[in-house]
Protein backbone atom coordinates (compact mmCIF):
# COMPACT_ATOMS: atom_id res chain seq x y z
CA UNK A 1 0.00 0.00 0.00
CA UNK A 2 1.30 3.74 0.68
CA UNK A 3 3.67 5.14 2.63
CA UNK A 4 2.16 6.31 6.27
CA UNK A 5 4.54 9.20 5.89
CA UNK A 6 2.75 11.40 2.77
CA UNK A 7 -0.54 10.67 4.20
CA UNK A 8 -2.34 12.69 7.06
CA UNK A 9 -1.78 12.45 10.41
CA UNK A 10 -3.30 9.45 12.32
CA UNK A 11 -5.96 11.33 14.58
CA UNK A 12 -6.76 8.12 16.62
CA UNK A 13 -5.18 4.79 17.45
CA UNK A 14 -6.92 1.77 18.36
CA UNK A 15 -5.11 -1.29 19.56
CA UNK A 16 -7.45 -3.69 18.79
CA UNK A 17 -4.49 -6.55 19.41
CA UNK A 18 -5.71 -9.77 21.36
CA UNK A 19 -9.67 -8.48 20.49
CA UNK A 20 -12.09 -11.57 19.83
CA UNK A 21 -14.55 -10.27 20.82
CA UNK A 22 -16.20 -7.73 19.41
CA UNK A 23 -13.01 -7.71 17.06
CA UNK A 24 -10.89 -5.11 15.34
CA UNK A 25 -13.69 -5.01 12.22
CA UNK A 26 -15.85 -3.73 15.45
CA UNK A 27 -13.76 -1.60 17.27
CA UNK A 28 -12.95 0.60 13.85
CA UNK A 29 -16.40 0.54 13.10
CA UNK A 30 -16.59 2.59 16.90
CA UNK A 31 -14.12 4.60 15.97
CA UNK A 32 -15.20 5.61 12.69
CA UNK A 33 -18.60 6.60 14.04
CA UNK A 34 -16.93 8.58 16.84
CA UNK A 35 -15.22 10.27 14.43
CA UNK A 36 -14.99 13.69 12.41
CA UNK A 37 -14.87 13.77 8.79
CA UNK A 38 -11.10 13.73 7.78
CA UNK A 39 -10.16 11.93 10.97
CA UNK A 40 -7.50 9.29 10.27
CA UNK A 41 -7.76 6.34 12.26
CA UNK A 42 -4.95 3.21 12.89
CA UNK A 43 -6.36 0.29 13.85
CA UNK A 44 -3.80 -2.27 15.26
CA UNK A 45 -5.33 -5.82 15.13
CA UNK A 46 -2.77 -9.50 15.69
CA UNK A 47 -6.20 -11.06 14.03
CA UNK A 48 -5.21 -12.24 10.62
CA UNK A 49 -8.90 -12.07 9.01
CA UNK A 50 -8.37 -8.28 9.37
CA UNK A 51 -5.97 -7.82 6.47
CA UNK A 52 -9.06 -8.86 4.03
CA UNK A 53 -11.84 -7.92 6.44
CA UNK A 54 -11.23 -4.33 7.12
CA UNK A 55 -10.29 -3.00 3.44
CA UNK A 56 -13.73 -4.81 2.20
CA UNK A 57 -15.61 -3.21 5.25
CA UNK A 58 -13.89 0.23 4.22
CA UNK A 59 -14.93 -0.10 0.57
CA UNK A 60 -18.54 -0.84 1.39
CA UNK A 61 -18.56 2.38 4.00
CA UNK A 62 -16.90 4.53 1.49
CA UNK A 63 -14.33 5.40 3.30
CA UNK A 64 -10.43 5.50 2.15
CA UNK A 65 -7.85 3.20 3.03
CA UNK A 66 -4.65 5.02 3.47
CA UNK A 67 -2.14 2.10 5.00
CA UNK A 68 -2.02 -1.67 5.40
CA UNK A 69 1.36 -2.62 6.78
CA UNK A 70 2.46 -5.63 8.51
CA UNK A 71 4.14 -4.98 12.03
CA UNK A 72 5.73 -7.85 14.33
CA UNK A 73 2.85 -9.76 15.15
CA UNK A 74 0.08 -7.41 14.30
CA UNK A 75 -1.12 -5.32 11.14
CA UNK A 76 -1.68 -2.06 10.97
CA UNK A 77 -4.72 -0.77 8.79
CA UNK A 78 -5.48 2.94 8.43
CA UNK A 79 -8.33 4.67 7.16
CA UNK A 80 -9.45 8.44 6.72
CA UNK A 81 -13.64 8.71 7.26
CA UNK A 82 -14.61 10.66 4.32
CA UNK A 83 -18.16 10.86 4.72
CA UNK B 1 -6.30 6.16 56.57
CA UNK B 2 -6.38 4.78 52.79
CA UNK B 3 -9.59 5.72 51.38
CA UNK B 4 -11.00 4.04 48.53
CA UNK B 5 -13.66 4.63 46.38
CA UNK B 6 -15.53 2.62 44.21
CA UNK B 7 -18.18 4.48 41.72
CA UNK B 8 -20.59 2.05 40.24
CA UNK B 9 -22.40 -0.63 42.44
CA UNK B 10 -22.95 -3.53 39.01
CA UNK B 11 -21.05 -6.68 38.69
CA UNK B 12 -17.42 -5.14 38.95
CA UNK B 13 -18.28 -2.41 41.57
CA UNK B 14 -19.47 -5.11 44.06
CA UNK B 15 -16.78 -7.61 43.09
CA UNK B 16 -14.43 -5.27 43.84
CA UNK B 17 -15.51 -4.23 46.77
CA UNK B 18 -15.62 -7.37 48.27
CA UNK B 19 -12.81 -8.95 47.13
CA UNK B 20 -10.93 -5.55 48.58
CA UNK B 21 -12.60 -6.52 52.26
CA UNK B 22 -11.17 -9.99 52.04
CA UNK B 23 -7.67 -8.88 51.14
CA UNK B 24 -7.45 -6.11 53.24
CA UNK B 25 -9.30 -7.49 56.29
CA UNK B 26 -6.48 -6.46 59.13
CA UNK B 27 -6.46 -2.90 57.76
CA UNK B 28 -10.05 -2.44 57.94
CA UNK B 29 -10.20 -3.96 61.44
CA UNK B 30 -7.11 -1.21 62.23
CA UNK B 31 -9.20 1.58 60.50
CA UNK B 32 -6.35 2.30 58.14
CA UNK B 33 -8.33 1.71 55.34
CA UNK B 34 -11.78 2.48 54.46
CA UNK B 35 -13.88 1.28 51.14
CA UNK B 36 -17.24 2.63 50.17
CA UNK B 37 -19.22 2.28 46.89
CA UNK B 38 -21.31 4.78 45.36
CA UNK B 39 -24.32 3.82 43.48
CA UNK B 40 -27.03 6.18 41.67
CA UNK B 41 -29.85 4.12 42.97
CA UNK B 42 -28.99 1.33 45.54
CA UNK B 43 -30.07 -1.19 43.61
CA UNK B 44 -28.00 -3.97 41.56
CA UNK B 45 -29.49 -5.06 38.24
CA UNK B 46 -28.76 -8.66 36.94
CA UNK B 47 -28.73 -7.43 33.66
CA UNK B 48 -28.16 -10.48 31.43
CA UNK B 49 -31.57 -11.33 32.28
CA UNK B 50 -33.11 -8.80 30.77
CA UNK B 51 -33.37 -10.69 27.58
CA UNK B 52 -35.15 -13.40 28.91
CA UNK B 53 -38.12 -11.09 29.87
CA UNK B 54 -38.89 -10.94 26.33
CA UNK B 55 -37.51 -14.05 25.17
CA UNK B 56 -38.19 -16.49 28.46
CA UNK B 57 -40.76 -15.86 31.06
CA UNK B 58 -38.03 -13.86 33.60
CA UNK B 59 -39.97 -11.64 35.67
CA UNK B 60 -38.21 -7.71 36.29
CA UNK B 61 -38.29 -8.34 40.22
CA UNK B 62 -36.54 -11.00 40.14
CA UNK B 63 -33.40 -9.55 38.17
CA UNK B 64 -33.03 -6.74 40.96
CA UNK B 65 -32.02 -6.79 44.38
CA UNK B 66 -30.79 -3.92 46.94
CA UNK B 67 -26.97 -3.14 46.65
CA UNK B 68 -26.83 -3.32 50.25
CA UNK B 69 -27.21 -6.98 50.82
CA UNK B 70 -24.78 -7.81 48.45
CA UNK B 71 -21.74 -5.65 49.86
CA UNK B 72 -19.92 -7.02 52.78
CA UNK B 73 -20.78 -5.15 56.16
CA UNK B 74 -16.97 -3.19 56.45
CA UNK B 75 -18.18 -1.54 52.66
CA UNK B 76 -19.67 1.75 52.85
CA UNK B 77 -22.48 2.48 50.19
CA UNK B 78 -23.84 5.92 49.38
CA UNK B 79 -26.53 6.27 46.88
CA UNK B 80 -26.44 9.23 45.01
CA UNK B 81 -25.59 10.12 41.76
CA UNK B 82 -22.18 10.88 40.88
CA UNK B 83 -21.72 14.71 38.96
CA UNK B 84 -17.86 15.06 38.54
CA UNK B 85 -14.19 14.06 39.66
CA UNK B 86 -12.24 16.59 41.07
CA UNK B 87 -8.42 15.57 40.40
CA UNK B 88 -6.33 18.05 41.82
CA UNK B 89 -8.32 17.55 45.65
CA UNK B 90 -8.88 14.04 44.85
CA UNK B 91 -12.80 14.29 45.40
CA UNK B 92 -16.29 12.94 43.97
CA UNK B 93 -18.84 15.34 43.43
CA UNK B 94 -22.61 14.31 44.23
CA UNK B 95 -25.64 15.97 42.74
CA UNK B 96 -26.92 16.71 46.46
CA UNK B 97 -23.77 18.04 47.37
CA UNK B 98 -21.97 15.73 49.23
CA UNK B 99 -18.18 15.68 48.55
CA UNK B 100 -16.14 12.18 48.96
CA UNK B 101 -12.56 12.01 49.05
CA UNK B 102 -10.29 9.29 47.57
CA UNK B 103 -6.98 7.83 47.37
CA UNK B 104 -7.66 5.25 45.08
CA UNK B 105 -11.00 5.57 43.05
CA UNK B 106 -12.10 2.48 41.11
CA UNK B 107 -14.57 3.37 38.11
CA UNK B 108 -16.98 0.88 37.22
CA UNK B 109 -19.68 3.03 36.04
CA UNK B 110 -20.88 0.80 32.85
CA UNK B 111 -22.58 1.82 29.58
CA UNK B 112 -25.47 3.61 29.34
CA UNK B 113 -27.88 3.24 26.29
CA UNK B 114 -29.25 6.38 23.54
CA UNK B 115 -32.28 4.99 22.01
CA UNK B 116 -32.88 8.82 21.44
CA UNK B 117 -29.71 9.34 19.71
CA UNK B 118 -31.46 7.38 16.50
CA UNK B 119 -34.87 9.08 15.39
CA UNK B 120 -37.85 7.32 15.45
CA UNK B 121 -36.51 4.80 18.01
CA UNK B 122 -39.26 5.18 20.54
CA UNK B 123 -41.63 4.66 18.29
CA UNK B 124 -40.61 2.14 16.05
CA UNK B 125 -37.93 -0.13 16.99
CA UNK B 126 -38.11 -2.88 20.19
CA UNK B 127 -35.07 -3.62 22.31
CA UNK B 128 -33.91 -5.71 25.51
CA UNK B 129 -31.89 -3.36 27.17
CA UNK B 130 -34.19 -2.48 29.82
CA UNK B 131 -36.51 -4.45 31.83
CA UNK B 132 -39.15 -2.09 30.93
CA UNK B 133 -37.88 -2.83 27.10
CA UNK B 134 -37.80 -6.08 27.21
CA UNK B 135 -41.57 -6.70 28.90
CA UNK B 136 -42.88 -4.50 25.91
CA UNK B 137 -41.36 -6.32 23.12
CA UNK B 138 -42.68 -9.73 24.98
CA UNK B 139 -45.95 -8.10 24.40
CA UNK B 140 -45.23 -7.12 21.21
CA UNK B 141 -44.25 -10.52 20.55
CA UNK B 142 -47.35 -11.77 22.07
CA UNK B 143 -49.60 -9.41 19.81
CA UNK B 144 -47.49 -10.86 16.38
CA UNK B 145 -49.26 -12.45 13.57
CA UNK B 146 -46.41 -12.73 11.94
CA UNK B 147 -44.61 -10.74 8.95
CA UNK B 148 -40.90 -8.99 8.74
CA UNK B 149 -38.88 -9.51 12.17
CA UNK B 150 -35.85 -7.41 11.63
CA UNK B 151 -33.04 -7.63 14.52
CA UNK B 152 -30.36 -4.97 13.84
CA UNK B 153 -27.46 -3.06 15.69
CA UNK B 154 -27.59 0.76 15.76
CA UNK B 155 -24.24 1.49 17.68
CA UNK B 156 -20.82 0.09 18.63
CA UNK B 157 -19.78 -0.94 21.08
CA UNK B 158 -22.83 -2.26 22.57
CA UNK B 159 -23.15 -4.62 25.62
CA UNK B 160 -22.88 -8.69 25.47
CA UNK B 161 -21.98 -9.35 21.64
CA UNK B 162 -23.75 -12.28 20.97
CA UNK B 163 -27.32 -11.55 22.10
CA UNK B 164 -28.95 -10.05 19.09
CA UNK B 165 -27.82 -13.27 17.61
CA UNK B 166 -29.43 -15.44 20.57
CA UNK B 167 -32.73 -12.99 19.98
CA UNK B 168 -32.99 -14.06 16.33
CA UNK B 169 -32.52 -17.77 17.42
CA UNK B 170 -35.14 -17.90 19.99
CA UNK B 171 -37.60 -15.86 17.90
CA UNK B 172 -37.48 -18.02 15.26
CA UNK B 173 -37.87 -20.86 17.63
CA UNK B 174 -41.11 -18.79 19.26
CA UNK B 175 -42.08 -18.20 15.97
CA UNK B 176 -42.12 -22.11 14.94
CA UNK B 177 -43.89 -23.21 18.49
CA UNK B 178 -46.67 -20.84 17.71
CA UNK B 179 -47.42 -21.96 14.37
CA UNK B 180 -46.53 -18.45 12.71
CA UNK B 181 -43.03 -19.63 11.05
CA UNK B 182 -44.67 -19.96 7.89
CA UNK B 183 -46.38 -16.53 7.88
CA UNK B 184 -42.99 -14.68 9.12
CA UNK B 185 -39.48 -13.51 7.60
CA UNK B 186 -36.46 -13.18 10.23
CA UNK B 187 -34.10 -11.29 9.22
CA UNK B 188 -30.72 -10.56 10.89
CA UNK B 189 -28.31 -7.58 10.43
CA UNK B 190 -24.50 -8.30 10.78
CA UNK B 191 -22.21 -5.33 11.52
CA UNK B 192 -19.36 -7.02 9.54
CA UNK B 193 -18.52 -9.36 6.76
CA UNK B 194 -19.68 -12.23 8.57
CA UNK B 195 -22.79 -13.63 11.07
CA UNK B 196 -20.20 -12.74 13.96
CA UNK B 197 -17.44 -11.30 14.70
CA UNK B 198 -14.79 -14.55 15.81
CA UNK B 199 -14.83 -16.15 13.14
CA UNK B 200 -14.88 -19.82 14.88
CA UNK B 201 -18.13 -18.70 16.02
CA UNK B 202 -19.00 -17.72 12.86
CA UNK B 203 -18.92 -20.82 10.93
CA UNK B 204 -20.28 -22.41 13.85
CA UNK B 205 -23.52 -20.20 13.64
CA UNK B 206 -23.95 -19.75 9.81
CA UNK B 207 -25.14 -23.04 9.25
CA UNK B 208 -27.95 -22.79 12.33
CA UNK B 209 -28.71 -19.15 10.29
CA UNK B 210 -29.51 -20.69 7.47
CA UNK B 211 -31.24 -24.36 9.01
CA UNK B 212 -33.60 -22.26 10.73
CA UNK B 213 -33.94 -20.00 8.06
CA UNK B 214 -32.70 -16.61 9.29
CA UNK B 215 -31.30 -14.45 6.41
CA UNK B 216 -28.13 -12.96 7.19
CA UNK B 217 -27.69 -8.95 6.10
CA UNK B 218 -24.08 -8.50 6.28
CA UNK B 219 -22.19 -5.30 6.50
CA UNK B 220 -25.35 -3.49 7.93
CA UNK B 221 -24.71 -0.95 10.79
CA UNK B 222 -28.07 1.52 11.30
CA UNK B 223 -28.13 3.92 10.92
CA UNK B 224 -31.63 5.60 10.59
CA UNK B 225 -34.81 4.87 10.54
CA UNK B 226 -37.61 5.54 8.21
CA UNK B 227 -41.05 5.67 10.09
CA UNK B 228 -43.31 6.54 7.30
CA UNK B 229 -42.05 3.27 4.97
CA UNK B 230 -41.21 0.84 8.01
CA UNK B 231 -37.25 0.88 6.27
CA UNK B 232 -33.93 0.76 8.39
CA UNK B 233 -31.06 2.59 6.21
CA UNK B 234 -27.47 1.36 6.70
CA UNK B 235 -24.60 3.52 7.05
CA UNK B 236 -22.78 1.11 4.25
CA UNK B 237 -25.84 2.42 2.11
CA UNK B 238 -28.32 0.01 1.75
CA UNK B 239 -32.19 -0.28 2.79
CA UNK B 240 -34.24 -3.45 4.81
CA UNK B 241 -37.73 -3.01 5.19
CA UNK B 242 -39.89 -4.14 8.66
CA UNK B 243 -42.58 -5.09 10.07
CA UNK B 244 -41.47 -5.42 13.84
CA UNK B 245 -37.93 -4.13 14.50
CA UNK B 246 -35.85 -5.34 16.74
CA UNK B 247 -32.89 -2.78 17.76
CA UNK B 248 -29.32 -2.49 20.05
CA UNK B 249 -29.46 0.84 20.91
CA UNK B 250 -26.16 3.10 20.57
CA UNK B 251 -24.50 2.81 23.98
CA UNK B 252 -21.85 5.41 25.58
CA UNK B 253 -20.07 5.85 29.03
CA UNK B 254 -21.31 7.79 31.74
CA UNK B 255 -21.03 11.98 30.80
CA UNK B 256 -19.95 13.00 34.46
CA UNK B 257 -16.77 10.67 32.79
CA UNK B 258 -16.00 13.05 29.90
CA UNK B 259 -17.24 16.40 32.14
CA UNK B 260 -14.68 15.66 34.56
CA UNK B 261 -11.95 15.10 31.44
CA UNK B 262 -11.18 11.18 32.36
CA UNK B 263 -12.77 10.45 29.10
CA UNK B 264 -12.68 11.49 25.69
CA UNK B 265 -16.32 12.78 24.08
CA UNK B 266 -18.18 11.67 22.50
CA UNK B 267 -18.16 8.24 23.13
CA UNK B 268 -17.05 8.61 27.17
CA UNK B 269 -14.92 4.93 27.23
CA UNK B 270 -11.89 5.40 29.48
CA UNK B 271 -8.90 4.75 28.39
CA UNK B 272 -7.67 1.73 30.27
CA UNK B 273 -4.57 -0.19 30.34
CA UNK B 274 -5.24 -3.57 28.57
CA UNK B 275 -3.04 -5.03 31.71
CA UNK B 276 -2.93 -2.70 35.22
CA UNK B 277 -6.54 -1.65 34.35
CA UNK B 278 -4.87 2.12 35.09
CA UNK B 279 -6.90 4.98 33.99
CA UNK B 280 -4.78 7.52 31.44
CA UNK B 281 -1.68 6.46 33.19
CA UNK B 282 -3.00 7.34 36.64
CA UNK B 283 -1.25 5.32 39.29
CA UNK B 284 -4.11 5.68 41.54
CA UNK B 285 -7.62 5.34 39.26
CA UNK B 286 -8.73 2.14 38.20
CA UNK B 287 -11.81 1.15 35.43
CA UNK B 288 -13.38 -2.09 34.89
CA UNK B 289 -16.40 -3.16 32.97
CA UNK B 290 -18.57 -1.97 30.45
CA UNK B 291 -16.62 1.79 31.14
CA UNK B 292 -13.28 0.92 29.85
CA UNK B 293 -12.11 1.80 26.23
CA UNK B 294 -10.65 -1.84 25.74
CA UNK B 295 -11.66 -4.01 22.73
CA UNK B 296 -13.67 -6.72 24.97
CA UNK B 297 -17.57 -7.70 25.26
CA UNK B 298 -19.15 -5.19 27.46
CA UNK B 299 -20.39 -7.94 29.30
CA UNK B 300 -20.66 -8.73 33.29
CA UNK B 301 -18.08 -11.54 32.65
CA UNK B 302 -15.32 -9.17 31.78
CA UNK B 303 -15.91 -7.02 35.09
CA UNK B 304 -15.48 -10.55 36.78
CA UNK B 305 -12.19 -11.24 35.52
CA UNK B 306 -11.17 -7.91 35.88
CA UNK B 307 -12.38 -7.31 39.38
CA UNK B 308 -9.17 -9.50 41.07
CA UNK B 309 -6.89 -7.18 38.73
CA UNK B 310 -8.24 -4.11 40.61
CA UNK B 311 -8.68 -5.71 44.06
CA UNK B 312 -4.91 -7.05 43.83
CA UNK B 313 -3.44 -3.86 42.57
CA UNK B 314 -4.98 -1.21 45.43
CA UNK B 315 -4.49 -3.90 47.66
CA UNK B 316 -0.72 -4.00 46.54
CA UNK B 317 -0.55 -0.32 46.62
CA UNK B 318 -1.59 -0.42 50.43
CA UNK B 319 1.06 -2.23 51.68
CA UNK B 320 3.72 -0.83 49.72
CA UNK B 321 4.30 -4.67 47.81
CA UNK B 322 4.73 -5.31 44.20
CA UNK B 323 1.49 -6.35 43.13
CA UNK B 324 1.61 -10.70 43.08
CA UNK B 325 1.83 -13.28 40.31
CA UNK B 326 -1.68 -14.32 40.03
CA UNK B 327 -3.69 -11.22 39.88
CA UNK B 328 -1.30 -8.74 38.68
CA UNK B 329 -2.47 -8.62 35.23
CA UNK B 330 -5.79 -8.38 33.43
CA UNK B 331 -4.73 -11.17 30.53
CA UNK B 332 -8.18 -10.44 28.80
CA UNK B 333 -10.46 -13.43 30.11
CA UNK B 334 -14.10 -13.03 28.78
CA UNK B 335 -16.09 -15.80 29.36
CA UNK B 336 -20.36 -16.26 28.61
CA UNK B 337 -23.07 -18.59 27.44
CA UNK B 338 -24.65 -18.32 24.08
CA UNK B 339 -28.12 -19.36 23.44
CA UNK B 340 -28.76 -21.05 20.10
CA UNK B 341 -32.43 -21.65 20.52
CA UNK B 342 -34.56 -25.21 21.19
CA UNK B 343 -32.96 -25.51 24.40
CA UNK B 344 -29.34 -25.52 23.55
CA UNK B 345 -26.58 -23.28 23.55
CA UNK B 346 -22.91 -23.03 23.74
CA UNK B 347 -19.41 -21.55 25.40
CA UNK B 348 -17.20 -18.72 24.65
CA UNK B 349 -14.14 -18.30 26.59
CA UNK B 350 -11.21 -16.36 25.49
CA UNK B 351 -8.41 -14.25 26.51
CA UNK B 352 -6.12 -11.68 24.51
CA UNK B 353 -4.07 -14.47 23.62
CA UNK B 354 -6.41 -17.24 23.23
CA UNK B 355 -9.21 -17.35 20.56
CA UNK B 356 -13.00 -19.22 21.50
CA UNK B 357 -13.02 -22.51 20.83
CA UNK B 358 -16.68 -22.98 21.20
CA UNK B 359 -18.14 -26.44 21.85
CA UNK B 360 -20.69 -27.92 20.14
CA UNK B 361 -24.32 -26.42 21.44
CA UNK B 362 -26.17 -28.60 23.20
CA UNK B 363 -28.62 -29.17 26.03
CA UNK B 364 -25.69 -28.23 28.61
CA UNK B 365 -24.50 -25.28 27.94
CA UNK B 366 -28.56 -23.80 27.84
CA UNK B 367 -28.95 -25.49 31.16
CA UNK B 368 -25.15 -23.94 32.51
CA UNK B 369 -26.68 -20.51 31.76
CA UNK B 370 -29.82 -20.99 33.41
CA UNK B 371 -28.13 -21.77 36.68
CA UNK B 372 -25.97 -19.46 36.45
CA UNK B 373 -28.97 -16.48 36.40
CA UNK B 374 -30.35 -18.09 39.13
CA UNK B 375 -27.39 -18.86 41.59
CA UNK B 376 -25.52 -15.07 40.21
CA UNK B 377 -26.65 -13.98 43.44
CA UNK B 378 -25.00 -15.86 45.42
CA UNK B 379 -21.61 -16.42 43.70
CA UNK B 380 -20.44 -13.64 41.52
CA UNK B 381 -20.99 -10.42 43.87
CA UNK B 382 -19.57 -12.22 46.74
CA UNK B 383 -16.66 -13.20 45.04
CA UNK B 384 -17.11 -17.04 45.77
CA UNK B 385 -16.25 -17.93 41.40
Amino acid sequence: MTDTLTNPAITRTIDARGSFCPGPLMELIRGIREAAVGDVIAVYSSDKGSKTDIPKWIEKAGHRLIALETREGYDEIVVEKTH
Amino acid sequence: MKRILILGGGVGGTLTANLLVKKLRRQLKAGEVAITVVDQTGQHTYQPGFMYIAMGGERAEKLQRSERGLLDSRVSLVVGQVEKVDEPTQTVHLADGERLGYDYLVLATGSRILPEAIEHFDTEAHHFYTAKAALELRHALDAFKGGRIVVAIAGMPYKCPPAPLEVSFLIEAELRQRGLREKSEVHFCSPIGRAFTIESVSEMVTPIFEQKGIEVHTFFNVESIDAERHVIASLEGEELPYDMLILVPPHKGQQFLIDSGLAPAPGGWLPTDRATLQVGGRPNVFALGDATDLPLSKAGSTAHFEAPVVTERIAAAIEGRAPGHKHGDYLGKVMCFFEIGDGKGTLLQFDYEHPPRPPKPNQLWHLGKIVFNKTYWHTVPKGRV
